[in-house]
């Protein structure tokens, strides 16, 4: 089944085609053909129980896992062998995770700063950029605070502005308010809808919380690695 | 500076691990710097005896040990009236034993040899040195053997006069016995001497002296100093036993810092995948991996400096040491030494950094 979480409009800038991942030489199999294509500019929710599979489409799509079988395409280019991987992570995507994956030491600038250093961004621009997510985010006055000062929700609005800091054109996050409490949640996720729709960018989000794949423009059921229909 | 936090901020946050591992390094260079100063200075004394303020040495081809060399007194005389010979000194080196002291190096030496000549004497002097049963002993000797200007000594089965005591800097003459050289041939039953040493009118002559040497008495051979330093045998074994102990040290500093880096993978394998989420190259998470390992070990290697020195220090100030060790300190040891520390800690760095980068960041993060 083949699922356009789209308006045609657009370009479509995720085309997952056929995709199988399994472990285990097969013996646990994840995804069993996957088909999803999202556009430009789109917020989609991956729906479903634990285990279903969101996460890994996540990992694939974003490049940190390659698939069983089936094929890949980000921006229109293909996600194998040839693709620069270093260079789609860097400029192309963003991660938010559950559990927000900060370097605990080090502080919100340092953690926001990780992904320009990387990418060999001028200091400046990289500092200009990171105060202006902070002020989007409500972070400004938690710049220098080390994440272990910082409450869940600071965490997470820190891992937003990590994820944004190069400018993808895609942002992944997989269950991104998860580990908060129902409030912060709501907080959290309509600063992520926010930013997203507000740059253009494209959010592919899993969560298994409904209230929050309805605030989407599409949501996408996903059950025993299978997507079982999308809106 | 983000990068160089990165790698402080693991290194602080685990502080007995990593002052560990800094203490494994700094004590294996302490060690590596203390054994070769000590080595290096001893065969800087040792080629000092031989020279003696000469430029050549002068001693039987293809001897085992200077002690079994005889240059016949014919060929020191020979070698004397050259034209472009200044000033010759034939030495002849032993060792005998006194009651209590199985082990004192003799110096059967003349009464022109810089040694006696230009002598700083504690008491007697030079005038009578050359008659037939007297000697003179060094600072060192003359304390240990319980002796004075007039006493008389037992060395092997003779006794003989003590005609005066010098101060030497250097320890093996200050522990050492001067002997008149027509008595130490008699000693040791020598026709000639264990070296000549040679003073030349120009040094420049040096390389046209050698070829004199091999052409005239192709049982002879004639180096300079520093070229008798780099290939006497007995301070090539010395050498090399000094850089293999301290290698030996070092070695095991390495492993420390290998363990420590494995460790520190192992527990932050997430952070690793985080960083590269972050996009990270596999270079850059590397580098991040050999950069603690370099912090570890430059730290090391400074503590290690210090600990060498201050060892050293104490040896020198040691009374049973005095004059024995040169405790000087040549840049080009620590260079070395520090260098090695950080190639050490590198090396060691490499498997730990190679399991970074091979590391899967999907595994990883889902490592709790």
């Amino acid at each position: 089944m083949t699922t356009h979480a789209n308006n045609e409009r657009t370009e479509p800038v995720i085309h997952v085609e056929s995709v199988w991942k399994s472990y285990d030489d097969g013996a646990i199999a994840v995804l069993n053909g996957v088909d999803l294509t999202v556009h430009a500019g789109k917020t989609v929710a991956l729906c479903g129980p634990s285990g279903c599979g969101k996460s890994t489409l996540l990992h694939l799509v974003g490049g940190l896992d390659v698939p069983s079988r089936g094929s890949i395409a980000v921006n229109g280019m293909p996600l194998d062998g040839k693709r620069d991987m270093v260079r789609f992570m860097r400029h192309e995507v963003g991660f938010v995770f559950q559990l927000h994956n900060l370097v605990p030491d080090l502080t919100m600038e340092e953690n926001c700063l990780l992904p320009a250093i990387a990418a060999g961004v001028r200091r400046s621009a990289a500092e200009a950029r990171l105060h202006e997510l902070a002020a989007r985010t409500g972070m400004q006055d938690r710049i220098h605070h080390r994440i272990q000062k910082l409450s869940g929700g600071e965490r997470q609005r820190t891992a937003i502005c990590r994820a944004l800091m190069n400018r993808p054109g895609i942002l992944l996050a997989d269950e991104p308010t998860g580990s908060l409490d129902e409030r912060t949640s709501a907080v959290v996720f309509e600063l992520l809808l926010s930013l997203t729709r507000n740059d253009g960018l494209t959010l592919l989000m899993a969560t298994h919380d409904r209230a929050l794949a309805s605030a989407c423009d599409h949501s996408v059921v996903m059950r025993n690695g299978r997507i079982e229909h999308g809106q | 500076m983000i990068f160089l936090r990165l790698i402080l901020v693991n290194l602080l946050r685990h502080r007995i691990r990593t002052l560990l591992s800094v203490a494994g390094i700094a004590f294996s260079v302490a060690a590596m710097l203390t054994v070769v100063t000590v080595l290096q200075g001893a065969i800087g004394m040792f080629s000092g005896i031989l020279s003696s303020g000469a430029e050549i040495i002068v001693f039987e081809r293809n001897v085992s040990d200077l002690f079994f060399s005889d240059v016949a007194p014919s060929a020191a005389a020979q070698i004397a009236a050259w034209p472009t010979v200044a000033h010759v000194d034939p030495v002849l080196f032993g060792v005998v034993s006194s009651t209590d002291h199985p082990i004192i190096t003799c110096f059967g030496v003349t009464r022109e040899d810089a040694r006696i000549a230009k002598a700083d004497w504690i008491s007697g002097g030079g005038e009578s040195f050359g008659q037939a049963g007297q000697v003179v002993l060094g600072q060192r000797a003359a304390e240990f053997l319980g002796a004075s200007s007039g006493t008389q000594i037992p060395i092997g089965h003779g006794t003989f006069r003590v005609a005066g005591i010098i101060r030497t800097r250097n320890g093996f003459e200050d522990g050492g016995v001067f002997m008149p050289l027509a008595d130490a041939r008699t000693f040791f039953h020598k026709e000639g001497s264990s070296v000549v040493t040679v003073k030349l009118h120009n040094r420049d002559d040096a390389a046209a002296f050698k070829r004199q040497v091999r052409s005239t008495f192709p049982n002879l051979i004639a180096l300079e100093d520093a070229e008798f330093s780099r290939s006497y045998s007995q301070f090539k074994i010395l050498k090399a036993t000094a850089w293999a102990v301290g290698g030996c040290g070092l070695v095991l500093g390495g492993l420390g810092v290998a363990n420590t880096m494995i460790m520190s993978v192992f527990t932050r394998i997430r952070e690793i995948a985080i960083l590269r989420v972050a996009g990270f190259s596999h270079i850059q998470i590397a580098a991040v991996i050999f950069g603690e390992a370099a912090a570890i070990s430059l730290a090391g290697a400074l503590a290690g400096l210090a600990l060498g020195s201050a060892a050293l220090l104490g040896l020198k100030l040691a009374p049973a040491l005095h004059g024995y060790v040169d405790t000087s300190l040549h840049p080009a040891v620590m260079l070395i030494v520090v260098l090695l520390a950080l190639g050490t800690g590198l090396v060691g760095a490499l498997y730990p950094a190679a399991y970074a980068v091979r590391s899967k960041a999907v595994e990883a993060l889902r490592f709790e």
